[in-house]
This record gives C-alpha cells, sequence and structure tokens, in this order.
C-alpha cells in the first residue's frame, strides 16, 4: 500500500496523540500532582511508617509469588510442550483461568475456601495459622493472578526450539536433570526473563484479588497498591498529595524494578 | 497439577458451590435483581465500547509503528507496554488527576461511565497492538504493491489484502481486551463512584457479608469469560498475556 506523504503523517499524528492523551498526558499529571506542595511535602508521605511498611510488604510478596510462579510456570511448560499425558489439552485450558477471572472473584474464592467457615479454613485456623485477613493469604491471591505468564511465555519457546538437542544430550549420557540444565534452560532463557518480567509487574500491582483478603491494617496487611486506595477511599472525593504520593511510590517501585529487570534479565540466568 | 487445584481449582470450585448451594431458584434470585442486571449490563456495554474502539485504534497504532518510520519510533513501541508495567490502581489515579474535579484542563467526566471506558481503554491498549504487531511485520509488502499495480485503491487494498490478514489477530486481540473489562477491578476501583461496575457489585456484597450475592454474579460473569476463552480458542489466537 502506498500512502501519500500526508496520508502518512496524518495517521503517524492520530497515533501519536492518542497515545499521549491515553497514557502520557495522565502520567504526568499524577507526578505533578505529587510533587505540587513541594518535595519535602511529598517524600514525607511517602516515608510514613505504614507506607515503608507498605512498600516491604508488596516486595515480600512480590519475592515469593514470582519464584513460585516461576518454577511451577517452568514446569508446567515442559508437560505442555513434552509431555504425552493424557490430561495435557485440560491443563493448557485451565491455566488460562487467571487471565479471565476477574481479581475480586479470586479474593472471594480464597475467602470461601481458607477463610473462616471455608472448605479448608478450620483446619488451618485450628493450628493457628491465620491465611484470610493475614499475609500468606495474599500471596496467595497474588500466585493466581500472575500464575499463566512464565508458563504462556516458555510454552512457545520451548516448541520452538524442538526436542533434537535434548535428545543428543540424553544420547550422550546426560541425566535428565544435566539436560535440564545444560541444554534447555539456556535456550529457553529469553521467554523465562520474560515471563518473570510480567509476572512481577502484575505482582507488584496486582489490588482486585489482595484487597478481599488482607484486613487493610495500616502497618502490617497492607500493600503500597491497598494503602493508595485506603488513603482514597479515607478522604472521600478529595484526592490529596497523600494519595498522588502513595501512588508515584508504587509507580516509581514497579518501573524501576521492571527496567532492572528487563536490562539484566536476558543477560543473567534467570530462574537458578 | 496440585499446585494448580490448591490455588486455582479449588477455590473457583468452592465460588460456584457456594453461588448453587441454596438452589437454583436463589441464585436467579440474586442475579435477577436490577442492581445484579444494570451492572452487569453497565459492564458488558462498557467493554464491548472498549474493545471496538481498542481494535480501530490498537490496528492503527500497530500500522503507524510497523510501516512508519519516524524519530522516536522506539520510544512509542516501548510506551505501548506501560499499561502492564503500571500497577492498575495507578492507571486509575492518573485518570482522576486529568479528567477528575481539579482538571488542569477543564474536563471533569471522574465518577461518570465515560472515565469507566477511558480507563479500560488505558488497561487494555497492549492487546490489540501486540497481537497485530507481529502479523503486520510478517505481512508481505509485495502482494500490496501487486495489487496497487493491478489499480487497486488504498481503499481497496486495506480492505481486500490488508484486513483480512490481520483479522484473526485483530479479534484475538479485542477479545482480550474484553475479557480483561469485563473484570477489571484495579483501575476502576477509584474513579468509577456510583457506576455499578460489575466486579465493583461483587466486591461491595463480599465487604457488606452476602457472600450468596456475590458468588452468584461472580459465576455469571466467570462464565462470560470462558465463553471468550473458549471463541478464542476456536479461532485459533492463543492467550497470550
Amino acid at each position: 500500500m502506498t500512502v501519500s506523504r500526508r496520508a502518512m503523517l496524518s495517521l503517524r499524528t492520530v497515533a501519536v496523540l492518542y497515545l499521549a492523551l491515553l497514557l502520557l498526558l495522565p502520567l504526568a499529571v499524577v507526578f505533578w500532582r505529587t510533587f505540587e506542595h513541594g518535595i519535602g511535602t511529598a517524600w514525607s508521605y511517602m516515608t510514613t511508617p505504614a507506607a515503608i511498611s507498605a512498600l516491604w510488604l508488596t516486595i515480600l510478596v512480590a519475592l515469593i509469588a514470582v519464584p513460585l510462579n516461576t518454577i511451577f510456570g517452568v514446569g508446567c511448560a515442559l508437560v505442555l510442550a513434552r509431555g504425552k499425558t493424557r490430561g495435557r489439552a485440560v491443563l493448557d485450558a485451565l491455566i488460562d483461568l487467571p487471565f479471565v477471572v476477574s481479581p475480586v472473584i479470586v479474593g472471594l474464592a480464597l475467602l470461601l475456601v481458607y477463610g473462616q467457615g471455608g472448605w479448608f479454613g478450620g483446619l488451618f485456623l485450628n493450628n493457628g495459622i491465620r491465611i484470610i485477613y493475614a499475609v500468606p493469604g495474599m500471596v496467595i491471591a497474588t500466585v493466581f493472578v500472575s500464575l499463566p505468564f512464565v508458563v504462556r511465555e516458555v510454552t512457545p519457546v520451548l516448541v520452538e526450539i524442538g526436542d533434537e538437542q535434548e535428545q543428543a544430550a540424553a544420547t550422550l549420557g546426560a541425566s535428565s536433570w544435566q539436560t535440564f540444565w545444560r541444554v534447555t534452560l539456556p535456550s529457553i532463557r529469553g521467554g523465562v526473563a520474560y515471563g518473570v518480567v510480567l509476572t512481577t509487574a502484575r505482582a507488584l500491582g496486582e489490588i482486585g484479588a489482595v484487597l478481599v483478603v488482607s484486613s487493610n491494617v495500616p502497618g502490617s496487611t497492607l500493600t503500597l497498591p491497598l494503602l493508595v486506595y485506603q488513603r482514597d477511599s479515607q478522604i472521600g472525593g478529595q484526592v490529596t498529595t497523600s494519595v498522588y504520593a502513595a501512588a508515584t511510590e508504587l509507580a516509581a517501585l514497579s518501573v524501576a524494578v521492571l527496567l532492572v529487570m528487563t536490562l539484566f534479565g536476558s543477560r543473567s540466568e534467570v530462574g537458578r | 497439577m496440585l499446585y494448580l487445584s490448591l490455588f486455582v481449582l479449588i477455590p473457583l470450585a468452592a465460588v460456584v458451590v457456594k453461588a448453587v448451594s441454596s438452589g437454583a431458584g436463589t441464585l436467579w434470585s440474586s442475579i435477577d435483581n436490577t442492581l445484579a442486571l444494570r451492572a452487569l449490563a453497565i459492564t458488558v456495554v462498557a467493554s464491548l465500547i472498549v474493545a471496538a474502539i481498542g481494535a480501530v485504534m490498537g490496528t492503527l497504532v500497530a500500522w503507524v509503528l510497523v510501516r512508519d518510520s519516524f524519530a522516536g519510533r522506539r520510544v512509542i513501541n516501548a510506551l505501548i507496554d506501560l499499561p502492564f508495567a503500571l500497577p492498575t490502581i495507578v492507571a486509575g489515579l492518573t485518570l482522576i488527576a486529568l479528567y477528575g474535579p481539579d482538571s488542569p484542563i477543564g474536563i471533569d467526566i471522574a465518577y461518570t461511565r465515560g472515565v469507566v471506558v477511558v480507563a479500560l481503554m488505558f488497561v487494555t491498549l497492549p492487546f490489540v497492538v501486540r497481537s497485530v504487531q507481529p502479523v503486520l511485520i510478517e505481512l508481505d509488502p509485495e502482494v500490496e504493491e501487486a495489487a496497487a499495480s493491478l489499480g487497486a485503491s488504498n481503499a481497496t487494498i486495506f480492505r481486500r489484502v490488508i484486513l483480512p490478514a490481520l483479522r484473526p489477530a485483530i479479534f484475538s486481540g479485542a477479545a482480550l481486551a474484553f475479557a480483561r473489562s469485563v473484570g477489571e477491578f484495579g483501575a476502576l476501583a477509584l474513579i468509577a463512584g456510583k457506576v455499578q461496575i460489575a466486579s465493583l457489585v461483587i466486591y461491595a456484597n463480599i465487604e457488606s457479608g452476602s457472600e450468596q450475592s456475590a458468588a452468584a454474579l461472580s459465576v455469571v460473569l466467570m462464565l462470560l469469560s470462558l465463553l471468550v476463552l473458549f471463541a478464542l480458542r476456536r479461532f485459533g489466537g492463543g492467550v497470550d498475556r
């Protein structure tokens, strides 16, 4: 299709304007609102005890959920791409469930199973383990919503590279463990890395599912997204610097972590 | 498999059991009230609008990114993934900041259906762009040139040559955007206000202790999402993110 210079320019303008209006302008306004009353004010809102503890909890939850889903994701991708079991098609379909189920429903589901009066809730509570309205529930919720990313990124790569090299390794006497570490893992590294980035992004920003299963107590069960939500709902109507500051803190954490992961992810050995 | 059942399958089964626990009659009556029905209607309509706009604008953006070349194209390309990287609650907040009561550009659409659509457009932006882009890159310009040499106009080429090749990608991207919109919570939590979106109604039900009605509405939403998932599988495009 040969498009005239003018048509090309107008299409380009439309595309760039659309993105600017939808993405950049709103983001710029949040930063401006955050630092409207000076950096000091914003900084003091970001470093309240509740905010600091929320920051650490957000990181902690991601630190547990991401490795779990990475290990599961790679294993599951191996089963999907290399396995010959019957249930493969079913597993393949089930993996996508967390993508299409609303996060709030995820929260409700966990409440019904692990909460007080839930299916397993009593079992855990009698043994003194509190899952719902506590950190373990928040971790499970995060695991749930970010589960498919690694599987979905790694499976196509595994299918693409085929299993000839793995067979060659096996004929040369490598154990399946050695084959995995020396042959399979290095070739799927890119896929794993990208999957981990997506998982992390979701884990850091998750709110819907976590909101339902958290007790929302500042200082103990509040992650950064929940802090933004709580600060906003307490004010009622007027969005203030405290909300914008928490949002900026969260966005900064998220973008920083993801940038670092993208920059170093492809070079370092992810998953080891 | 155990991991999957422990974290995903058993909890979801519990929702279904809860919904039907007191009989199908109760299930229907908790859906068949104006609030729940309105919420479902608003959610589905908003999601359809978002999917439609996303399909058109996403294809346009993908086309510009692939076929056009200008300074800053790589930056724009990286920008597309921003909604995936940005926590959804921040996405919601950005829209209040821009289109809310203190709007610097004088547009106040916060807490209306309009802003709900804008928020959903924000979080679902990458879906269509990222599914159309690779197909467009693979598409051979020679076919288009051949069509042009045979006297086809640009409009004809687009309609007859480019669009058919892109259709599956556009469809699967739009379907993902739709599925995501139907269940979205984070981006809407702060900005929807009194607009009763299904996921917000479910949350309100959980908070007020009526788990039964929350579960009932959840089952309807899940069925809707499953429908989209099956449609996607039939059309061959997988779920990517």
